[in-house]
């Protein structure tokens, strides 16, 4: 049986990715796809837990951050639609009306 | 018994007249404003007409008559009842108060006719005579700080109505602010009664208070300072010294209004005050002496500036000021009685001059310096002949009103000090002098105006009938009074003797001891009337025999003169020891430290302190959507070693 150590290294190992993707990329739609690595790095480190602890709270939240997800996505996606449709680029750096 | 079983009609006409012109009376013709406020006046006139026959049948137990409507507060302890009351002091108030302001009225409608403000003018009229029946008819204190605080309100409004004019808008000022210092007082004594006695109402009050032990002579008891700061009160509202200083310039108000609100009610209510608790003053020896004796110097003290006034109605102020203190001096001599004769005679004969001098200054187009008149007897006969009415009931003449009152006043005053009396005798001969100075000076002599600029027409005769009425009551008014003269009883006195059940031993006894024809000849041709025929005769010497020799002689006494013509300069005095400071404090302290300083400081502090903050803060919003990612990451990284770090 594989340790949960194993488990929960994998999860920090891709929330890390997903953070730094989330830093560097300047595609937003990059960004987006590291939001949803980071969400489910912390899935993978509930479910380890869930059954390593033998308790279904953890696979609950799970479905918890799926729905989330899924949320997220529908609005992220027109959101991101939006953005693209006006500014006519991908690219966060360049959206930064407030600033001026 | 209608109208005393629904005892709020009175007070409720009079205020739907105010509300009615107040509210629509913009939109109707002037007749139909003088329609409301002269049928409101009428219907109210004869509704206490009708309440004084009902009195009248009442068993003596049922007197005082209260009324009670509602509780108006109920506070652990305490309770005030929105009540009011008729008692024989009530009734001969109500009939001054109802009757005295029916005929002011009248007399308005024809004086204010052509004023824009007609319509504001017996609306704010109307609210007086509301708020004034409030004040007599109310049966405990509170509900009489009520009326006592609306006249004031409407005596200010009346003063500045002409409120384009400086003078009568400051004029309305400084009357709501003297007032206020008097009305502070008022209001102390009133808790001050409610601490000692748990109660506001008269008729648990005032019986206790004549049950208490009285505080020894020359010393300040609990009873003491209650009546010291009732006292504060009445001699605000009622122009005593120190306080007088609002009612002079009170004359900046329309001649009607002096005539009932200056003269004949609302002045008298700080009589009407002490009169109606005399039994807490019966029982504080100093506050008496000091009532009698402030009451007295105020008297003498305002006749003599009248000496010289060349105002009419300044004259006029000034005598009701000296009046005033007559009906103080009879409250501080414990005689109430002969206080409240002499307040619905000083009504009577005082609410005619004024009417009278209004109708002069009507006729005269406006103008109100004596010396700019003069020969006006043949011109305006009416108005002439009931001011000669007036001027013998105020001086003294016998058989006239004042003759009566003033009389009773000096004997009460003669049993108690000796002193008080010779000064209020020498009021009396001033009080002649300035009158028929007046007389002369504005009937007689020739005339000292330029008759193609001034069109002198007697007045119409709305005007005069309540001339004519007054002037009825000023001669006939006394003789309630008279037969005590040849031995008969006092009728006012004997009317009034329930009220001042407490009082009136002493004077009763001495009244009824008194008869014979040695008296009547005594009356008639007493001390007081000897000096009001000395100042008749002074001023017809120096105003009609030789009118040059007013000028010689102020000339030749000219500091006296001029401390009088100057008023003692009391306004200059209290402007530089009073007003002054106060404004220099408010503007330097108040204004540029406190002001400007602490309070706008702290404001404006918190606004700058923001707005700095803010400026050095936005530079991190970058508005860059990494900057942001990394500074949560670092938060986040920051709270959870936090996190693991308390934990471990």
């Amino acid at each position: 049986m594989v340790p949960t150590s194993y488990y929960l290294v994998l999860s920090a190992i891709l929330f890390g990715l997903g953070v730094i993707a989330f830093i560097y990329k300047r595609n937003i739609i990059s960004i987006f796809m590291s939001i949803e690595l980071m969400l489910n790095a912390v899935n993978l480190a509930f479910v380890a837990f869930s059954r390593a602890l033998g308790q279904l709270q953890g696979q609950v939240f799970v479905f918890f951050v799926i729905v989330v997800a899924a949320a997220e996505a529908a609005v992220g996606l027109a959101i991101i639609i939006l953005i693209t449709r006006n500014r006519g680029t991908l690219d966060v750096e360049r959206v930064d009306l407030l600033k001026h | 018994m209608p109208i005393l079983t629904h005892l709020w009609i009175l007070p409720l006409l009079p205020l739907l007249g105010a509300a009615a012109n107040g509210i629509f009376g913009g939109r109707w013709p002037k007749s139909a404003v003088t329609a409301v406020a002269l049928s409101s006046t009428t219907l109210l006139f004869l509704a206490t007409l009708e309440a004084v026959r009902e009195f009248f049948t009442l068993p003596a137990e049922q007197i005082p008559w209260i009324k009670s409507y509602f509780t108006w507060i109920a506070a652990a302890g305490f309770r005030a009842d929105f009540a009011v009351q008729v008692d024989q002091l009530t009734v001969i108030m109500l009939l001054v108060v109802t009757g005295v302001g029916w005929l002011i009225h009248i007399y308005s409608s024809g004086y204010m006719h052509d004023d824009p403000g007609y319509r504001r003018f017996f609306s704010y009229l109307n609210l007086f005579m509301f708020f004034m029946l409030l004040l007599v008819l109310a049966a405990n204190y509170l509900v009489m700080f009520v009326g006592w605080e609306g006249v004031g309100l409407c005596s200010y409004l009346l003063i500045g109505f002409f409120f384009l004019k400086k003078s009568a808008t400051n004029a309305g000022n400084k009357a709501f602010w003297v007032n206020r210092i008097g009305d502070f007082g008022f209001i102390l004594g009133v808790l001050l009664i409610l601490r000692t006695f748990g109660s506001l109402d008269f008729a648990t009050v005032l019986p206790r208070a004549a049950a208490m032990a009285a505080d020894p002579a020359g010393q300040i008891g609990t009873l003491t300072a209650i009546a010291l700061l009732l006292f504060v009160g009445a001699a605000g509202k009622s122009a005593q010294l120190p306080l007088y200083v609002w009612l002079p310039d009170a004359m900046e108000g329309p001649t009607p209004v002096s005539a009932l609100i200056h003269a004949a009610t609302m002045v008298t209510a700080g009589v009407y005050m002490v009169a109606r608790s005399h039994a807490i003053f019966l029982n504080a020896p100093v506050a008496m002496q000091v009532v009698a004796v402030i009451g007295c110097v105020t008297a003498l003290f305002a006749a003599t500036i009248g000496l010289v006034q060349t105002d009419i109605k300044k004259v006029l102020a000034y005598s009701t000021v000296s009046q005033l203190g007559y009906m103080f001096l009879a409250c501080g001599v414990g005689a109430f009685t002969s206080g409240v004769f002499h307040l619905m005679t000083h009504a009577f004969f005082k609410g005619l001059l004024f009417l009278a001098a209004g109708s002069v200054i009507h006729a005269m187009g406006g103008e109100q310096d004596m010396r700019k008149m003069g020969g006006l007897r043949k011109k305006i006969p009416w108005t002439f002949w009931t001011m000669f009415m007036g001027t013998l009931a105020i001086a003294g003449t016998p058989g006239f009103s004042g003759f009566f009152s003033k009389d009773e006043i000096l004997e009460a005053t003669q049993r108690v000090s000796t002193p008080l009396w010779a000064l209020g005798l020498l009021t009396a001969g001033f009080t002649s002098f300035y009158m028929f100075r007046l007389l002369f000076l504005t009937f007689f002599g020739e005339q000292r105006f330029d008759e193609h600029h001034v069109h002198v027409h007697e007045s119409p005769k709305n005007m005069l009938a309540p001339l004519v009425v007054l002037a009825i009551l000023a001669v006939g008014g006394g003789w309630m009074a008279a037969p005590h003269l040849w031995g008969g009883v006092n009728y006012f006195e004997h009317f009034l003797a329930p009220v001042f059940s407490t009082a009136s031993e002493a004077t009763t006894a001495v009244a009824e001891s008194s008869g014979g024809a040695a008296e009547i000849v005594q009356g008639l041709f007493g001390a007081p009337v000897i000096v009001g025929l000395l100042g008749f005769l002074l001023a017809w010497w120096l105003y009609i025999r030789s009118p040059q020799t007013p000028k010689k002689i102020a000339q030749s006494l000219s500091t006296p003169y001029k401390l009088l013509s100057g008023k003692y300069f009391v306004d200059e005095l209290y402007a530089a020891v009073i007003v002054r400071p106060l404004v220099w404090i408010s503007d330097k302290v108040l204004w540029h430290v406190v002001d400007e300083g602490v309070i706008d400081g702290a404001v404006n502090g918190v606004a700058d302190v923001s707005r700095e903050t803010g400026d050095r803060l936005r530079y991190a919003s970058t508005g860059n959507i990494r900057t942001y990612a990394a500074w949560i990451l670092m938060g986040a990284v920051v709270f959870t070693s936090l996190l693991l770090w308390m934990k471990g």
